[in-house]
């Protein structure tokens, strides 16, 4: 089964924080690899959002939408670098 | 034309079919409106959501195809063989029907007429429709950056805004085509997919610095992309926007 | 409120009482995953009970192969709203694997080659309701579906069914696997219609 870009994530974070999370940089909290959130492999066929490393392919950030409520995890970004202006 | 790209949080607009035009036999361009829309950057995305009847409602995401025009939003969508969602819109979504739209959606793979470097799109399929945007948006804005389209596409007859296509490349402007089943008969590459000597004959050196733009199949976007580095692109300056099948 | 869209009724057919609330029929097998398919040669895999205190039993495939099969024939309901009914497996009861498993534990944690985890408690494994499947519809399990084997659980929301399955610890206090940790139901009942936390 294959992934889509992050930039899948850009409604559904959008939804949830109100900035657009597509060009913030985070970095791989396993491998230190850092890299635009645009830039994750995203599986999308899933109850949620899985987004993974593109260099060693952990999960950065998993999102998922319930009716009422959305639950992000953030566990697998060491930091997220977001641009101001 | 600086525009906030995403003005907070998102909310669910009501969009109404204005205009319907054919692309090719399985694909649409929807021309929606959309009262209090804010705009949005060539590259950027909306995501539709239908509702049936028994609020059943699910949602796909679509690139938009023109620049920002008051409060109008122009969708190009290829129609997926047994899909849920794209036969409907293309096929029985009537002028003047609603459906439920929210965006513009994505920060990152976008292009800004303000930015100098050259630009290189390079287009799969239905991968073209984002960077018509682009080539659409860089005309309106009257720059004057130089553009070069490659646009892999099965055959003639599946091209889209094939006439418009043919207008636009003036000017600092390239395009060429790559027929990946069925190429016409002058064509003396033939048909086949695109490659190692098609990216390095036709794609802007890697010296130039160029902004590259690639938007295709998954699969598509991964050949691509990793050809451009390959030739010396910067990673940095290659912007890639992969899909997968959206029925 | 949603607009309704005139026309639009999406791709369901119903099934009347087979199916539980808020499920669609699947024309096909629809595969979902939270990550890259995981190749595990049958040569190479292994599956291990591990109990609360640390004791493990390991099967290899060999060993899998030999043990007395079932072919049940059930229903499975996955929490993305799809259902396939009268589905087709082989595979070996959890029954017959914990026989000789001596434990107090309530709960248990599913792991995957891949990383994926699922809980579930332990005596929804037990009395005919689970199995390690590794063949459907008559042919071996496709790595797509979970092969060489997953875990069949088809009482519950489909994601307890674990593609891959590589072992299942056994735990004296429940904790939350990689859906129940991110808003998923604990239990995942589809005839209650558990999908989300507080359902």
């Amino acid at each position: 089964m294959t992934y889509v870009d992050g930039n899948v994530l850009a409604g559904p974070l959008a939804e949830v924080f109100g900035v657009d999370f597509t060009a913030v940089t985070g970095t791989c909290a396993s491998c230190g690899f850092a890299a635009a959130l645009a830039t994750l492999r995203v599986y999308s066929t899933a109850p949620g959002f899985v987004a993974r490393c593109p260099s060693c392919e952990e999960v950065v950030l998993r999102l998922v939408r319930t009716p009422t409520e959305a639950w992000v995890d953030l566990r697998g970004a060491r930091s997220l670098r977001v641009p101001l202006t | 034309m600086a525009r906030t790209a995403v003005p907070g949080r998102l909310t669910w607009r009501v969009a109404t079919l204005t205009k319907v035009a054919d692309e090719t036999p399985t694909a649409r361009t929807l021309t929606f409106d959309v009262p209090g829309w804010p705009g949005h950057l060539p590259g950027q995305h909306v995501d539709v959501r239908l509702t049936a009847e028994d609020g059943y409602s699910t949602q796909r995401s679509y690139s938009i195809a023109e620049p920002a025009d008051g409060e109008h939003v122009v969708l190009t969508i290829q129609e997926v063989a047994d899909g849920e969602v794209s036969p409907y819109l293309t096929r029985a979504l009537p002028v003047g029907g609603q459906v439920e739209l929210r965006g513009p959606v994505g920060g990152w793979f976008v292009w800004r007429d303000a930015e100098p470097a050259p630009v290189l799109l390079v287009a799969g399929g239905s991968g073209i429709v984002p960077l018509a945007a682009m080539l659409r948006a860089r005309a309106a804005a009257g720059s004057r950056v130089p553009l070069r389209l490659l646009y892999s596409v099965r055959s003639p007859a599946e091209r889209f805004y094939a006439d418009e296509l043919r207008g636009a490349a003036t000017g600092g402007v390239d395009i060429t085509y790559f027929y990946t089943r069925e190429a016409p008969p002058d064509d003396p590459r033939g048909a086949k997919r695109i490659g190692l000597a098609d990216l390095n004959t036709h794609a802007w050196p890697a010296d130039f610095e160029p902004s590259c733009f690639v938007c295709g199949p998954t699969g598509f976007v991964e050949t691509v992309a990793d050809t451009l580095i390959a030739l010396g692109h910067d990673p940095r300056r290659v912007r890639t926007e992969r899909f997968g099948p959206s029925g | 409120m949603a607009i309704v869209t005139p026309g639009f009724f999406g791709k369901r057919r119903g099934a009347a009482d087979r199916l539980p609330p808020g499920q669609y029929l699947a024309d096909d097998f629809p595969v979902l995953t939270a990550g890259p398919t995981p190749v595990v040669h049958t040569e190479d895999w292994e599956f291990t009970l591990t109990n609360e205190v640390g004791e493990r039993h390991t099967w290899n495939w060999r060993e899998l192969q030999a043990l007395p099969a079932e072919t049940p024939t059930v229903d499975i309901h996955c929490v993305t709203k799809w259902s396939k009914l009268d589905t087709a497996w082989r595979g070996v009861s959890l029954d017959e694997l914990f026989a000789d498993v001596d434990t107090a534990a309530d709960y248990a944690m599913v792991h995957s080659y891949g990383g994926y985890t699922t809980n579930l408690p332990l005596e929804d494994l037990l009395d005919g309701q689970a199995w390690i499947a590794y063949e459907y519809d008559g042919e071996e399990l496709l790595a797509q579906h979970g092969g060489p084997a997953r875990l069949l659980v088809p009482h519950l929301y489909f994601w307890k069914s674990a593609k891959w399955v590589r072992d299942i610890e056994l735990m004296v206090t429940d904790e939350p696997g990689f859906w129940e940790s991110l808003g998923y139901h604990d239990y995942g009942d589809p005839w209650l219609e558990q999908r989300y936390q507080g359902d």
